[in-house]
């Protein structure tokens, strides 16, 4: 593996450290903003910024267990294009990385023009629970048994989002730099790895002491994922069960109404102009009618379990799991655990994992001349 | 715009004394398969009535919203029928739409729809034998699976 560097942390305060880390890169000459979450007034929690000025980085915090929503799409509005204005460094989860590199893949950004800095992930809080956990609103000490503790159990009797504890990508190594907490002393000090020759260069240019991986963070690592992929495990036997036929999977889906949240937040759900939202599904009342007749009645709003199929097809190859789409949910519709469950299966099919590499392309952009010959009996 | 009126037998409604009459949705290209369904209708070849044909540009275009669509709405099967390989007017179309029809199954077999009520083949132009064949015996595959059973969902 490439190049370890260290972060020092002092007065026991990682958030500090990391704001000096930030702060350090943005007086590299290259870069020309940091994206960072920062902690929101009031309400606990977190939310990307464009930090531009080093005084501004105060309230940046990366460590909360705050994820109000996928950074990916916001990042993608600062880099597509041309490189104008030089690089923007963003701190970003594991899955917020992951989703980025599959919009790059869509031309709706561009690697070229961003300094990723990813982390060891050990999850967030949903939406709803983010406030509850005093870690969120100030309080340091909270914040440092949460990381100690990798994100497991509860925390103000909440525990972290359930795509968290069931994401076996929870260290961000597919961006150009990730900062190592898993294992560490937090208290004293963090990692950083460089993953990409970009990331090298600024280890080196950064001129932070180095450092070497002692295994610790390898085996602390590998427990936790051990523990997740069980947790995962668990969810793809439960959804799998709960939707294994229409009815089922329609008593699923029954309290969605149609509000299109998931879309909204899913960041990998990239069309410009989602169809659910077009004329198409402007029906004429005759419409309407002609199907309560046929069927005898007809629920509304229509074509909810279209909708979230039609999404499936559309978006399931591409899902990193951030979670992002139970998050919106204002229903409680277990969005994630179908879209997760699906998607592990479809990637499967096509050897393909989202946001593993930027150069493997998208499934459904490309095919081969000889493939699956059972779909077609054998005959190609 | 007119109602399409669907009759109860030909939506295969379980009625008493009359076989289960399946209703399949063909998604077909204009340049191949939609002309073997031409060539197997002036040449007179016996077809089964059940096969409602969608003339598309390329099996390329066929989005998987439209086999989803119609599953929903009562199809009990649907057909994707392009060039051969190599054979397609849009030069890739066709391996587009395989991909396509792959994702599907992945997808739709897991819940509770018949991997077999999804099928896609390849007939050129000049197969209108084959392409009777091709709706004979899926019509007869689909008529012993009988119904879909999204047609008598109350929540869809």
């Amino acid at each position: 593996m490439g190049s370890i560097a260290r972060i020092e942390v002092k007065d026991a305060n990682p958030v500090a450290a990391l704001q000096g880390f930030c702060a350090r890169l943005l007086a590299d000459g290259e870069i020309s903003a940091v994206l960072a979450p920062r902690r929101l007034p009031g309400n606990g929690g977190t939310m990307p910024a464009l930090v531009a000025d080093p005084a501004e980085l105060r309230d940046v915090d990366p460590l909360a267990p705050s994820f109000r929503l996928n950074a990916a799409r916001m990042l993608t509005r600062l880099t597509r294009g041309t490189d104008e204005g030089g690089l923007v460094a963003a701190l970003l989860r594991p899955c917020e990385v992951r989703a980025f590199i599959e919009l790059c893949k869509l031309n709706q950004g561009s690697l070229e023009n961003t300094l990723l800095v990813s982390m060891d992930c050990p999850g967030a809080f949903t939406n709803v629970d983010s406030a509850r956990f005093s870690g969120n609103r100030g309080d340091l000490d909270a914040l440092l048994g949460f990381l100690r503790a990798d994100g497991r159990g509860a925390f103000d009797g909440v525990e972290v989002a359930r795509a968290c504890r069931t994401c076996e990508h929870a260290t961000g190594a597919e961006a150009d730099l990730t900062i190592g907490l898993f294992g560490q002393d937090v208290e004293n000090g963090l990692l950083l790895m460089a993953n990409t020759p970009r990331g090298e260069g600024f280890i080196t240019r950064l001129g932070l002491p180095e450092a070497s991986d002692d295994g610790s963070r390898g085996s602390a690592l590998e427990a936790l994922l051990a523990e997740r992929r069980a947790t995962q495990e668990k969810l793809f036997a439960e959804t799998t069960a709960a939707t294994s036929d229409m009815t089922k999977l329609s008593t699923f889906l029954s309290a969605c109404v149609n509000c299109y949240n998931c879309r909204a937040a899913c960041p990998v759900c990239y069309c410009k102009e989602c169809v659910f939202l077009t004329d198409v599904f402007e029906h004429r009342p005759w419409q309407y009618l002609s199907w309560a007749r046929q069927r005898g009645a007809l629920k509304m709003p229509t074509d909810t379990v279209f909708f979230h199929l039609t999404r499936l097809a559309h978006m399931s190859t591409a899902c990193v799991g951030c979670g992002q789409c139970s998050n919106a949910c204002p229903n409680d519709v277990p969005v994630m655990e179908l879209f997760k469950t699906i998607a592990a299966s479809t990637q499967k099919a096509f050897e393909y994992e989202a946001g593993r590499d930027p150069g493997e392309a998208p499934p459904l952009s490309v095919f081969r001349e000889r493939e699956f010959p059972e779909l077609t009996g054998g005959l190609d | 715009m007119q109602e399409l009126i669907v009759t109860p037998e030909a939506q295969g409604e379980p009625m008493p004394g009359a076989a289960f009459e399946p209703a399949i949705v063909a998604f077909v290209c204009n340049w191949c398969t939609y002309t073997a369904a031409d060539l197997a209708g002036t040449s007179r070849m016996v077809q089964s009535p059940n096969v409602r044909l969608v003339r598309m540009m390329c099996t390329g275009m066929v989005d998987p919203k439209y086999i989803i669509k119609a599953l929903l709405g009562g199809a009990d099967a649907v057909l994707i029928s392009g060039c051969h390989p190599g054979d397609c007017h849009y030069i890739n179309g066709n391996y587009k739409a395989r991909r396509r029809v792959k994702l599907l199954m992945e997808i739709l077999p897991r819940f509770g729809i018949d991997s077999r009520r999804i099928k896609l083949t390849w007939v050129g132009a000049s197969e209108g034998n084959e392409f009777a064949a091709t709706v004979n015996s899926f019509a007869a595959e689909i008529k012993e699976l009988g119904p879909i059973d999204t047609r008598r969902l109350p929540l869809l």
